[in-house]
């Protein structure tokens, strides 16, 4: 029997666990209302949403025209007088469309303001490439954001966290967006019931390790954790340091790993770059953690390129585990 | 005289209303000509857009307004700041990047802003208001406020995309806003003849099935009651409508402007339509006021003005130490 006050814990999608946050926030504050496109009785493009508007009606889950600027304009505006709007990107490629009233409006109002406004929104956006979707429809944009003082980005790589990263958002006084990964939509983890929290610009170690560490933001993760599997049998023991947030960034958890293993891997879908990997170099490189690299630092991150179709070369053009272990026996000389 | 021959806003305002109304038009005049002046004087450092001109549009739009109802306004804000209510001390403060300015010297001309009175604020970016005008609508609608948005913009903004997302938006939600066009024909220096395929900007509210209007800009009381009909019909949940101002701004578009796309002829005859003094005839012609209160008036706006830009003067600079002060709620390590 388990003992009073410990959460439930149960298997969840990571779709179903943002569902499950969404309702949760529309139950406890009827400020909190969800708008995007095709969120309704569709149930949103990748099923997130699904069938919150029954429980909910539509005036929480609020359909709106294919208008991106539009849409997230009045989510920044309803944001601004006192309501807490949740607004779905159908794509993340999408907020290209946007991106006046995410950088110019919702970023910097508070300090252009001085501080006599807040807009606490929260945008969602499903990102990445593995789905066939191409060019337009697969690009991984965190780093765009994260460039943009004023706003907070995350990017949650386990149900767990897709749930209390939703949630944690809501909380916040700023502009918060959600970087969701597509193909972990549908990765199940482990998801405590009822009302949590995951914080905000906190890293979280996925794996302790040694001789190497990995850094690595949303679907990378996995395919860290998956090459320090691998690495282990070879007498490389990995460590794997999940960002969750880039904009703030968890330096400490990063430099003190680095720290303590001396070897830096740097592994994200975005374009390599100018990208977060190259941030995460700049900042062991210009701290004291420097002094304890036995090793260059390397980046795995996307090529300078557009996401192609052919499913091979839509591979090619992200980091996979392969790429992970190659970088990581080049860097320890195969041995530590 | 027949009740019909009476200027609606005769007979919808009380005298003292319509004097403070005539003293908000002084006031902005000699704001925007105080700022002109300590711009002159090195006071100022960085640009500014004068709205001389277009006072009757920026008062006459926030008569029936409360505190409760919103506005969001344009990169030519200062008249509308004013019309809701703003101080003129911080205002100048702002300008002159002071700490005690509405925006603590982070802000500057274009982003000055009173939540306190219902201004969300000035806007650098032309049509960056109207999205977040029909949100501020919507979340009118959600809490049940009952308040209303004036969303101000300018006829060249009526190109924008935001434009044409927002009133649709505004229109199939039913939203209490009501989208003010201050109509004074440039676009910087490309006229609404060559930047524009409609010859009326009213004319688009047709495509967003929302009620248009077109009134002459410069008649405080032609603004004021179209205006007041549509705040009227935001109230009765009747949702959105436009009202296209014709007006003009008698100075450049803003410090950069050499004048080389309009004739002197063209500005000197809008000079003899000046909104101000034909506001002060028609309230001296129904008796409201006399000549002799008029020019105290404007005495009084010069005097206000002058100690605004007093205070301003002497006002603290913000610390350099708190340069990224208040871009999150609580300060992020950099």
């Amino acid at each position: 029997m388990k003992a009073l006050g410990t959460p439930e814990v149960r298997e969840l999608s990571y779709a179903e666990a943002i569902r499950e946050a969404l309702d949760i926030a529309l139950d406890r504050d009827d400020r909190v209302f969800l708008m995007g496109e095709d969120i309704g009785v569709y149930g949103g493009a990748f099923q997130v949403t699904g069938d919150l508007v029954e429980k909910h009606g539509p005036d929480r889950v609020m359909d709106t025209p294919i208008s991106e600027l539009g849409g997230a304009g009045v989510a920044v505006g309803a944001a601004m007088t006192g309501m807490k709007p949740i607004f779905e990107f159908q794509f993340a490629d999408f907020a290209a469309l946007a991106m006046e009233q995410i950088a110019n409006q919702a970023a910097k109002a508070r300090f252009m303001l001085g501080g006599s406004v807040s807009v606490p929104v929260v945008m969602r956006f499903p990102a990445g490439s593995g789905t066939g979707a191409a060019a337009q429809h697969s690009q991984s944009i965190e780093a765009w954001l994260g460039h943009v003082p004023g706003l907070k980005v995350v990017q949650p790589s386990v149900p767990e966290d897709a749930k209390g990263l939703v949630l944690a958002a809501l909380e916040d006084s700023d502009p918060v967006m959600i970087f969701e990964h597509k193909i972990l939509y549908k990765m199940k983890g482990h998801v405590p019931a009822g009302y949590y929290t995951t914080p905000i610009g906190k890293a979280a170690v996925r794996r302790t390790g040694a001789n190497l560490t990995i850094v690595a933001t949303s679907v990378m993760v996995w395919r860290a954790i998956e090459a320090a599997e691998t690495l282990a049998a070879e007498g490389i023991d990995a460590e794997v340091v999940d960002l969750r947030s880039i904009r703030p960034m968890d330096r400490e958890t990063v430099l003190e790993s680095v720290r303590k293993t001396g070897r830096l891997i740097c592994v994200y879908e975005g374009v390599k770059t100018l990208g977060v990997g190259a941030e995460v170099s700049a900042m062991v490189a210009e701290s004291d953690a420097f002094d304890f690299l036995d090793a260059p630092i390397v980046r795995l991150g996307g090529a300078d390129s557009p996401i192609p179709y052919n499913p091979q070369l839509e591979k090619a053009v992200v980091p996979q585990v392969s790429d992970i272990l190659v970088a990581a026996r080049d860097l320890t000389g195969g041995r530590i | 005289m027949p009740e019909t021959n009476i200027p609606y806003v005769i007979r919808a305002y009380r005298p003292s209303a319509l004097k403070e109304a005539l003293m908000k038009m002084y006031l902005i005049r000699k704001f925007e000509e105080g700022a002109e002046e300590s711009y002159m004087r090195g006071l100022i450092h960085g640009t500014m857009h004068l709205s001389i001109g277009q006072e009757a549009s920026a008062v006459g739009s926030c008569m029936a307004l409360t505190d409760e109802d919103k506005i969001t306004s344009t990169h030519r804000g200062h008249g509308h700041c004013i019309a809701k209510g703003a101080d003129l001390g911080r205002m100048f403060a702002e300008f002159f990047g002071k700490e005690t300015g509405y925006c603590r010297g982070r802000g500057g001309s274009m982003h000055i802003a009173d939540p306190s009175k219902g201004n969300l604020g000035a806007n650098g970016i032309v049509g960056g208001g109207f999205p977040i005008a029909v949100g501020a609508a919507l979340s009118a609608k959600k809490l049940g406020t009952g308040a209303v948005t004036i969303c101000f913009f300018g006829d060249g903004a009526g190109n924008e995309g935001a434009f044409h997302e927002s009133l649709n938006i505004a229109a199939i939600w039913k939203l209490p806003v009501v989208f003010v066009c201050e109509n004074n024909g440039y676009g910087m220096s490309t006229s609404t003849e060559r930047s524009t395929a409609v010859k009326r900007i009213a004319d688009r509210a047709t495509s967003y099935s929302m009620p248009g209007a077109i009134v002459d800009g410069n008649d405080f009381n032609a603004v004021t009651e179209a205006v007041d009909a549509s705040v009227a019909w935001a109230r009765a949940r009747e949702g959105p409508s436009l009202v296209e101002a014709r007006t003009y701004r008698l100075r450049g578009h803003s410090k950069s402007d050499r004048n080389r796309y309009r004739t002197r002829e063209e500005i000197t005859q809008w000079m003899e339509r000046d909104p101000i003094p034909r506001f002060a005839d028609l309230l001296i012609a129904h008796k409201v006021i006399t000549r002799k209160a008029v020019r105290d008036l404007e005495d009084a706006a010069a005097k206000t003005i002058a100690e605004a830009i007093e205070f301003a003067s002497a006002s603290p600079d913000p610390r350099v130490e708190e340069a990224t002060k208040y871009v999150y709620a609580e300060r992020v390590p950099a």
